[in-house]
């Protein structure tokens, strides 16, 4: 961070417990996510993203900012993310290269081109990708804050689920079965108003999902979702209250997915102005940039400064993987289990 | 030595387990201060205390969940289906999270879902299941199912120490039918994927698994006695990997199989046993691969309808005459 002094005359007192330098931090993740799917989406027109590429557009402020509440580090807390929650993964220390080649399905890549996108992980960093079988790990990490709590480990889960995913079995089972055991987990509920295709309406009859969470005996909030400070102070709160012993926290985020599903979907089901206002009026960065400009806590050469940086270190993540090879075929086999250690070569590959 | 039943060597097998390692800790439905349906865990919430043995809501798929992500961390988990029929809630659990976890995610998941199985109980069609063939497909996965008193706790034990996860079918009929005389003190581990050879012949080989090990030994006793044939019974024990070494020592001993299961015919274990033969021992058959299998239809409750869709003693002892005179 540059260590320029903080302008005083009319600046107003920092917000959140934060400093000036994790103000700026989080500028920075909210930057590193945007320009990192920016990137992206070119690498996918030029057809080297192999498999579909999914946006956070629009959710980029909670994705970060909740992430950003936790305690990050070796041992410390651990969430689970989902597709929209590239934000979420950066902030626990996943590097745009490993994103970068998950995408394109390269060798050196995280699950060595065996999975999509984000579906990777690292508990020492803190993350524990997600399977494409929304609400599983709602479940997966009631066992992973299980073992916190049976441990006596002073350590936190959060997980992330999408309004469309709480209509699942599992979202549901897991839930009770962690509000039961009163694990230390907080679950992120993003309100993003499409499912795919699906509008709450079709999803559910309740009107907010902080309601859903209330019927298992959870405290739960909604929280505008595009306000990054909200969401860091809800969620450091929550945070807080499940380490203390609090037990299962919920809440909710009202964002709105500005793309598609994927880049394919053209999004014909969505009103324009509908998208304009979301893009003009309610933008995370956008509404974050004004607060920190607003309130004097930081001066604009400080963000230009950030956003170059991140153009370059997403430059330089390009050009490390951008013409790494593909897998080789023979490295498919091996790992299925621990023992044994691959799996047999079938008999018409040696004629 | 004690005289132990089945269901007394696999409750000794997950308290020894217990007692060795602080890491295995049990959950499920009714398992703790009731001891379980079947009281497989009764009396292990007094000598290992609510943490360890987890009382659960009725939540196959959360369960399930639960404990892949304590292995993630580090534990042993082992959790009891009340009935194996249940085990179809968790089915996505399984098959999508847990068993790819490694492949896709170099994740180490050791957990053992254990409950009982089986039909010739009158159980009807929610309590009788063999489940084996829905997770058989599934890379990732293995699958044990013990016959003797002595697997029951061989097998139990070496799931908890494998690495990778163990579906643990354990049959009700043999519960407290099977005795065995086990020996006090000594360590007993079965490894997975070795069948055992449970009678020595050299007419025909019956290949089989679970309950109707029984049965198909009582019919290879008839045989002896009747018809002087001398039927050769391979207990598989683990079906997931299959042992296909034992199966090809068996047929190249013998030259004709019969392969004998309580699970439903189509889709079924028998039929890829059948095509392993078939790729690797094709011309050591002297004649079919046979099959005796459960009818394929739901499994019924009356007892006049259980005992016809299921296999008993007497078609085995014909489908092996047949086979034999071929």
């Amino acid at each position: 961070m540059t260590s320029r002094p903080v302008p005083t005359t009319h600046s107003r007192p920092l917000p959140a417990g934060l400093t000036r330098e994790q103000l700026l931090e989080i500028y920075r993740y909210l930057r590193l996510t945007r320009t990192l799917e920016e990137r992206l989406t070119a690498l996918y027109r030029q057809s080297k993203v192999i498999g579909g590429l999914f946006r956070s557009l629009g959710q980029e402020g909670e994705s970060v900012a909740s992430a950003y509440a936790l305690e990050r580090g070796p041992h410390r807390d651990i969430l689970s993310p989902l597709i929209r929650n590239l934000g979420s993964m950066l902030v626990m220390g996943a590097q745009p290269v490993e994103i970068l080649r998950q995408y394109m399905a390269k060798a050196g890549s995280p699950t060595r081109g065996r999975e999509l996108n984000v579906h990777f992980n690292d508990l020492e960093r803190g993350f524990l990708g997600q399977i494409s079988h929304l609400g599983d790990m709602i479940p997966v990490m009631a066992g992973i804050t299980l073992t916190f709590k049976l441990r006596g480990e002073s350590r936190v889960g959060l997980v992330y689920i999408g309004d469309g995913g709480t209509s699942t079995g599992t979202f549901h089972e897991g839930l009770n079965f962690a509000a039961v055991q009163r694990c230390p987990l907080v679950v992120i509920a993003e309100y993003n108003r499409w499912a795919y295709s699906t509008p709450p309406e079709k999803q559910f009859a309740v009107k907010d999902l902080a309601e859903k969470a209330k019927g298992y005996g959870i405290s739960a909030g909604t929280v505008d979702g595009n306000d990054v400070l909200a969401v860091y102070e809800a969620t450091k709160a929550a945070v807080a209250r499940a380490r203390g012993g609090g037990g299962v926290q919920f809440i909710e985020v009202k964002t709105y997915r500005r793309k598609g599903h994927a880049e394919h979907d053209d999004q014909h089901y969505v009103p324009q102005e509908e998208l304009d206002w979301w893009a003009k009026q309610n933008d995370p960065v956008d509404r974050y940039v004004k607060q920190l400009l607003q309130h004097e806590w930081t001066e604009e050469r400080d963000l230009t400064e950030i956003d170059e940086r991140v153009r370059v270190e997403i430059d330089q993540a390009t050009d490390a993987c951008v013409n790494e090879p593909l897998p080789q075929p023979e490295t498919t086999l091996p790992g299925v289990y621990a023992s044994p250690p691959a799996a047999e070569r079938l008999w018409f590959r040696s004629l | 030595m004690t005289e132990v039943t089945y269901l007394e060597a696999l409750r000794q097998g997950l308290w020894e387990e217990m007692e060795r390692d602080d890491r295995v800790f049990i959950l499920g439905e009714d398992i703790g201060l009731y001891g379980g349906a079947f009281k497989v865990t009764e009396g292990f919430t007094k000598r290992f205390g609510e943490q360890r043995v987890i009382d659960t809501p009725i939540s196959e798929a959360a369960i399930v969940g639960a404990a892949a992500g304590a292995a993630h961390m580090g534990l042993r988990p082992v959790a009891e289906m009340q009935f194996i029929d249940f085990i179809s809630c968790a089915y996505d659990m399984l098959t999508n999270y847990v068993a790819t976890a490694r492949y896709r995610a170099g994740l180490a998941t050791p957990l053992v879902v254990r409950g009982p199985c089986g039909g010739y109980v009158r159980g009807g069609p929610f309590h009788s299941q063999n489940p084996e063939a829905a997770f058989f497909h599934t890379p990732g996965l293995k699958i044990v199912y013990p016959a003797t008193a002595r697997d029951a706790k061989g097998l139990i034990k070496a799931a908890i120490r494998d690495d990778d996860p163990v579906l643990y079918l354990e049959h009700k009929w043999l519960y407290r039918r099977v005795k065995e005389q086990l020996p006090e003190g000594e360590e007993i581990v079965t490894p997975i994927g070795e069948a055992r050879l449970a009678r020595e012949g050299k007419d025909l080989s019956i290949v089989t698994y679970g309950a109707t090990l029984w049965k198909s030994l009582e019919a290879a006793e008839q045989l002896e006695q009747e018809d002087g044939v001398a039927a050769e019974v391979l207990d598989l024990r683990t079906l997931l990997p299959l042992d296909d070494a034992a199966i090809v020592r068996s047929v190249k001993k013998t030259n004709k199989v019969l392969i004998v299961h309580e699970d439903t015919r189509t889709g079924g274990v028998a039929g890829e046993i059948t095509a392993r033969i078939n790729e690797q021992a094709f011309e050591w058959l002297d004649g079919p691969i046979m099959r005796v299998t459960a009818h394929d239809v739901p499994l019924p409750y009356a007892p006049t309808l259980e005992d016809f869709v299921l296999p008993q003693t007497e078609d085995i002892v014909k489908a092996a005459r047949w086979l034999a005179a071929y």
